[in-house]
C-alpha cells in the first residue's frame, strides 16, 4: 500500500488557480441558473400587476411596454363593478371565517379525543378515518350533490360551510402535536382536580398554537381558492364564491379580451393571498410541507 | 373508574366530527358504489320513483363514449409529462439552492409564491400571455392588436408567432401552455420538500464525498438522489394523485369549455368529465359520474401501488 | 509523506451577527509531523483540533499559514487533489450503499491516468477490507453492521486509495470500552502495516497515549506541548498538560517556595535549591507518593482502594485543589487502615512546580537533563 497518489510540484500552482476559476464559473452559472428560474416564476405576477395598470389602447399596442406609461387604476375600479367583487368578496370571507372556526372546534375536540382519551375501538376508528383520505374527494362530491339537493340546501351558505367542515387529514395533524405534549401534564392536571375540557383549553390548545394556526391559514385559504364544490351547489348571485364568480365574470378566454379590467380583477383576488403569505410564510410553510394538500 | 367515564367523553367529544363524516364522507362512499352499479341512475328519475336494475351498463357507456376516453388521455398524457418535469426540475432547483450562500432564503420565498396563488386566477393570467387578442383569430381575415407577450418575446428572438390557445390552435400548442402552467404550480411543493429534505441530509457525507474527489454530478447522482429517494418518491406519488385529479389549472387558462373556444372540450379531464354528468352540462347522469369516479379511484389506487411497489425496490433505506 | 503545519491560524467569524467576536479556533500552529508516524490531536472539546485536522484534509482552509505534505504547498488545493483519507466521528458511511460499494467509492472517482480497470478495484477493495478484517461483510448494508464494523468499514474507506495522509476524526468515540480498547490496537496495527503517516484527534488522553508515536496538546486553539507520550507525561510543560494527562489525574497543591524548601501547608515536603521564593502550585503524580513514617508531607487518611498489586491511598490535605488526594503505593506498604494520618515521602521527579500566575512549568536545576528532549510549543504559555 505504499504506491501514493503524487502531484508533481509544478503542478501545484496551475491546479490551485484551476481550482479557484472552476469554482468562481460554477458559482456564477448557479446564481444564472436560479435567477432565471425566479425570473420565470415571477413574471406571470408582475405580468398581472402591469397589464392591470395599462389602459386597454396601451395593452394592445404591437410593441408590448414593460412599465404601464400612465398608471391607469380606473381598471380596478371596473372590476370591481363588472365582477361584483364586493359581493364575492363578503361571501368568501363569510364562508371562509364560519367555517374556519367551526372546522378548527371540531378539529380540536376529536384529536383531543384521539389524543388524550382512552376508548374502546379507538385505533380501529382512527385507521379507518385515515383510510377515507386514499379516496378522492370527487367521489364523495356526486353523493353530496344529490343530498344537499334533496336538503333544499343548494344556494345557501350551509352548502358552502357544512359537508366539508371535517378534515380527517387536520384532525391527524392536530392529534400529532397533542401527542407530543408530555402525558404527566394530563396526568399532573388529573391529579390536581383539573375538567379535561378546562386542561384542553388551558395546556393543550396553547402548547399545539402554531398547528392550529397552519390548520386555520390552510383552511381560509381553501375556502379562497375552492372552485369545484361552490360552483356545483351555490351558483346564484347572493352565494357566489370569489374563485368561481371571478372565472364566471370572465368567460372570454381567448380572442378580443378586455384584459386590463381582467388582470385588474384576478389582482385583487390574488393580493388578500399575497399579504396572508407575507405575514404568515412561516406558519405557511411548515404546515404544507407536512401536508402536500393545496388548500 | 376514570376509564369508565372517559368513555362517553371521549365519544361526545368525537360526535360532531363523527356525525358529519357519516353524512358525507361514509355514506357517500357506499352510495356511490350503489349508483355506479345502478343502472341508468339519474338523481331525477330516482326521486322521480324509478327503479334501477345493477349491473355495469354505466362502465360501459362510460368507456365507449368518446368523451371520457378523451379525458382520461388528456389526463394521462399531462401526467407523464408534468410529473416528471417538475420533479427533476425541483430537484435541480433544490439542489443548487442548497449550494449557495447569500440570496438563499430571499429565493426560496420566491419560489414558493405560486403555492399561495388561486390557480383561476393565475391561469387568468397565463391565457393573458398567450393569448393572442383580436378578433377572427385562426381565421384568414384575423385582426390582431397583440400577439400576447410570449409571441412577443418569440418574435423578439426571431420566431414566428404561434397560435398557443385561440381558435385553430394545435392541440399540442394548448398541452403545452398546460404543461409549462401545471408545472410553475407544481415546482413550489416539490422545491419546499425537497430542500427540506437536503437541510437534514448529514453533511459529512458530502464532506467525505470531496475528500473523495467525487464530481458534482457523482455526488448528485450517486449520493443526494438515493438519499433523498423517500422523498422523491413521496413527491412523485402525491404528483401521480394531483395529476390524475387534474382539473382547475385547465379551467384557469381555457375556462369551462375545457378547450379553445373552436373546439371545447377537447382538454377535457377525468375529474372534469365526472362533474359534467354530475351537474354541469349532462345532468342526471349520476350514474355515470359514479361509475367515472370509480374508474378514476381505481386508476389513481394502481399507479400508488405500482408506484410504492417501485420505489420500494429503488428506494434505498 | 512528512505533513508540515506552518504558523497556521484559523478564524472562523462570529455566528451571532450582533456580536463581532471572532472565534480563533487555532492560533498559529506550527508542527512537522514525520513520515510514517501515528500522531494524536489532544485536547478538551474547543481547542481546535478537529478544526486543525479539517484543515490538514483540506475542507476548511486556514485563514492564515501553509500546510506541507512533503514539498509540496497544498495549502490552495481542494480535498480531492491532496490524496487524503478521512474516517469521520460518525463514519458518514453512505447508507444506501453496502460495504462493498462504500469501499469502491472513492475509487470509481479516479479520472485520466488514474483510472482503474474494474478488476483492480474489485482487488483494491479487497485488500483494504481484508486489512481491516472485513471481508466477509461486503455484502451487507451499514445499519446491519454494529459499530465496531461500521468503524472499519470507514477506514478501509479511506484506506482503499491509498492516500498519503490518513485522518481520523475522533475514532474510538461512538464504540464501547470494550470495543475500544481492541480497535485502538487495531489502528495501531493497520497504521504499522501500511506505514501512512496518518494523524488522529481525540479528547481521550489514554487513547492518545497508548498508541501515538507523538502527542500534541492543545488548549482553546494554542498548542501547549508537543512530544513523545511519556516524555509529556514525564515533563510536563505547564499545568494544564501536567493536569490533562494521566489516570489517576496529577494532585495539585498550593505551596510555598522559602529558602530553598518546598512547603506544603506547614509542611516542608522537599528540597528544591535554586528556585526563588514564591508562591507555586504543586503537581504530584499518584505514582510519586512513599510511605514513609519519617516523611515530611502529613494528610489525613480517608480510605483504602486495594487493587492487588498497589494499593490507592485516598487522604485529604488543606492545600489540595483536587477534592482529595490520591496515591498510588505499593500494596507491600502495611498502612494501619484506622490511623487518623499518613506521611509521605515524595519522589523529585514526579514532582512538578508551577508557577502561580502564568502557570509554567518552573524547572528545578539539578533535573535540567529532563528538559532536553521536550520541544515546548512555540506560542504555549
Amino acid at each position: 500500500m505504499a504506491k501514493e497518489i503524487t502531484v508533481k510540484q509544478t503542478n501545484i500552482g496551475m491546479l490551485a488557480s484551476r481550482q479557484k476559476f472552476w469554482g468562481v464559473v460554477s458559482m456564477t452559472l448557479r446564481y444564472v441558473f436560479l435567477i432565471l428560474v425566479a425570473v420565470t416564476v415571477l413574471f406571470p405576477f408582475y405580468w398581472m400587476i402591469i397589464s392591470s395598470l395599462k389602459t386597454l389602447d396601451e395593452y394592445r399596442s404591437a410593441v408590448p411596454t414593460f412599465w404601464p406609461q400612465t398608471l391607469d387604476f380606473k381598471n380596478y375600479a371596473e372590476a370591481f363593478e363588472v365582477a361584483n367583487l364586493g359581493r364575492l368578496f363578503f361571501n368568501t370571507v363569510y364562508v371562509g371565517v364560519v367555517s374556519t372556526i367551526l372546522s378548527i372546534v371540531v378539529t380540536i375536540l376529536s384529536a383531543f379525543a384521539f389524543a388524550r382519551l382512552e376508548f374502546k375501538g379507538k385505533n380501529v376508528l382512527f385507521a379507518g378515518l385515515l383510510a377515507t383520505m386514499m379516496i378522492p374527494g370527487e367521489l364523495f362530491t356526486i353523493t353530496n350533490y344529490i343530498t344537499v339537493a334533496k336538503l333544499e340546501w343548494l344556494n345557501t351558505y350551509i352548502v358552502l360551510i357544512v359537508p366539508f367542515l371535517v378534515s380527517v387529514f387536520y384532525i391527524y395533524l392536530l392529534r400529532q402535536s397533542f401527542l407530543q405534549i408530555p402525558n404527566e401534564l394530563y396526568l399532573a392536571a388529573k391529579v390536581d382536580g383539573t375538567s379535561d375540557l378546562k386542561y384542553l383549553i388551558k395546556v393543550m390548545i396553547p402548547l399545539a398554537l402554531p398547528t392550529i394556526i397552519s390548520i386555520t391559514i390552510l383552511k381560509m385559504m381553501g375556502a379562497w381558492n375552492s372552485y369545484m364544490w361552490p360552483r356545483l351547489v351555490a351558483n346564484d348571485e347572493a352565494h357566489t364564491l370569489i374563485t368561481y364568480g371571478l372565472r364566471n365574470a370572465f368567460t372570454d378566454a381567448s380572442g378580443e379580451v378586455d384584459y386590463p379590467v381582467q388582470m385588474a380583477a384576478v389582482a385583487l383576488v390574488s393580493i388578500p393571498l399575497f399579504l396572508v403569505f407575507i405575514f404568515f410564510r412561516k406558519y405557511i410553510m411548515k404546515g404544507v410541507s407536512r401536508s402536500g394538500i393545496k388548500g | 373508574m376514570v376509564e369508565s367515564k372517559q368513555h362517553w367523553k371521549a365519544w361526545l367529544y368525537l360526535s360532531p366530527a363523527i356525525i358529519l363524516l357519516l353524512v358525507f364522507t361514509v355514506y357517500p362512499i357506499v352510495n356511490t358504489l350503489y349508483m355506479a352499479f345502478a343502472n341508468g341512475y339519474g338523481m331525477m328519475s330516482a326521486a322521480g320513483g324509478q327503479k334501477f336494475e345493477f349491473g355495469i351498463e354505466n362502465f360501459k357507456k362510460v368507456l365507449e363514449w368518446g368523451g371520457f376516453l378523451t379525458a382520461m388521455k388528456n389526463t394521462l398524457l399531462l401526467c407523464i409529462l408534468t410529473v416528471p418535469i417538475s420533479t427533476i426540475l425541483a430537484l435541480l432547483i433544490a439542489v443548487i439552492l442548497n449550494s449557495i450562500g447569500p440570496l438563499r432564503r430571499v429565493l426560496q420565498t420566491i419560489y414558493f409564491l405560486p403555492y399561495v396563488t388561486n390557480s383561476i386566477a393565475i391561469g387568468m393570467v397565463f391565457a393573458a400571455m398567450f393569448n393572442i387578442t383580436g378578433s377572427f383569430i385562426g381565421t384568414e381575415n384575423e385582426i390582431v392588436y397583440t400577439s400576447g407577450i410570449i409571441n412577443n418575446i418569440i418574435e423578439f428572438f426571431g420566431g414566428t408567432k404561434v397560435n398557443w390557445i385561440n381558435p385553430g390552435s394545435s392541440y399540442w400548442a394548448n398541452i403545452f401552455v398546460l404543461v409549462i402552467y401545471i408545472v410553475w404550480n407544481a415546482l413550489p411543493f416539490k422545491i419546499l420538500i425537497l430542500l427540506g429534505g437536503l437541510q437534514s441530509v448529514n453533511k459529512q457525507y458530502y464532506d467525505a464525498a470531496k475528500i473523495d474527489g467525487t464530481g458534482k454530478f457523482r455526488t448528485l447522482t450517486r449520493i443526494t438522489v438515493p438519499l433523498l429517494s423517500p422523498l422523491i418518491a413521496y413527491i412523485v406519488i402525491t404528483g401521480f394523485i394531483g395529476g390524475f385529479k387534474e382539473y382547475s389549472n385547465v379551467v384557469g387558462i381555457f375556462g369551462e369549455s375545457m378547450g379553445p373556444a373552436a373546439d371545447p372540450g377537447r382538454l377535457n379531464t377525468m375529474v372534469g368529465y365526472i362533474y359534467d354528468n354530475v351537474a354541469g352540462k349532462l345532468p342526471n347522469n349520476q350514474g355515470k359520474a359514479a361509475a367515472a369516479a370509480l374508474i378514476l379511484f381505481v386508476i389513481i389506487l394502481a399507479v400508488t401501488l405500482i408506484n410504492l411497489w417501485v420505489s420500494k425496490k429503488k428506494v434505498h433505506y | 509523506m512528512k505533513v508540515v503545519l506552518q504558523n497556521i491560524t484559523k478564524i472562523f467569524p462570529s455566528r451571532n451577527k450582533k456580536s463581532n467576536e471572532e472565534v480563533v479556533a487555532v492560533n498559529d500552529f506550527t508542527f512537522e509531523i514525520p513520515d510514517g508516524k501515528l500522531i494524536g490531536l489532544l485536547g478538551p472539546s474547543g481547542c481546535g483540533k478537529s478544526t486543525t485536522l479539517y484543515m490538514i484534509s483540506g475542507l476548511l482552509a486556514p485563514t492564515s499559514g501553509q500546510i506541507f505534505f512533503g514539498e509540496d504547498d497544498v495549502t490552495q488545493l481542494t480535498p480531492e487533489n491532496r490524496g487524503v483519507g478521512l474516517v469521520f466521528q460518525n463514519y458518514a458511511l453512505y447508507p444506501h450503499m453496502t460495504v462493498k460499494q462504500n469501499i469502491l467509492f472513492p475509487l470509481q472517482n479516479f479520472k485520466g491516468e488514474a483510472k482503474l480497470s474494474k478488476e483492480e478495484m474489485l482487488e483494491r477493495a479487497f485488500q483494504a477490507a481484508k486489512l481491516v478484517q472485513i471481508d466477509e461483510l461486503l455484502e451487507r448494508k451499514p445499519n446491519e453492521l454494529s459499530g465496531g464494523q461500521q468503524q472499519r468499514v470507514a477506514i478501509a474507506r479511506a484506506l482503499v486509495k491509498m492516500p498519503r495522509v490518513l485522518l481520523l476524526d475522533e475514532p474510538l468515540s461512538n464504540l464501547d470500552a470494550r470495543l475500544r480498547l481492541q480497535t485502538r490496537e487495531e489502528i495501531r496495527r493497520i497504521q504499522r502495516e501500511t506505514k501512512i503517516t496518518t494523524v488522529f484527534v481525540t479528547h481521550d488522553q489514554e487513547e492518545a497515549m497508548s498508541i501515538s508515536d507523538m502527542i500534541v496538546v492543545m488548549k482553546l486553539g494554542v498548542v501547549q506541548q508537543i512530544g513523545q507520550p511519556q516524555e509529556v507525561y514525564d515533563n510536563p510543560c505547564n499545568l494544564f498538560v501536567a493536569k490533562f494527562l494521566g489516570t489517576p489525574p496529577i494532585n495539585v497543591f498550593t505551596g510555598t517556595v522559602k529558602g530553598g524548601k518546598l512547603y506544603i501547608g506547614e509542611d516542608a515536603v522537599m528540597d528544591v535549591n535554586g528556585v526563588e521564593d514564591q508562591e507555586v502550585y504543586v503537581g504530584i503524580r499518584p505514582e510519586g507518593f512513599i510511605v514513609d513514617a519519617k516523611g515530611g508531607f502529613k494528610c489525613k487518611l480517608s480510605n483504602l482502594e486495594v487493587m492487588g498489586r498497589d494499593v490507592s491511598v485516598v487522604s485529604y490535605n488543606d492545600a489540595s485543589l483536587n477534592p482529595v488526594v490520591r496515591s498510588i503505593v505499593d500494596a507491600d506498604n502495611k498502612i494501619d487502615r484506622d490511623s487518623e494520618f499518613i506521611t509521605f515521602a515524595l519522589k523529585p521527579h514526579k514532582v512538578f512546580l508551577f508557577n502561580k500566575e502564568t502557570e509554567a512549568r518552573i524547572y528545578l536545576e539539578n533535573k535540567s537533563e529532563n528538559k532536553k528532549e521536550t520541544k515546548k510549543a512555540k506560542g504555549g504559555k
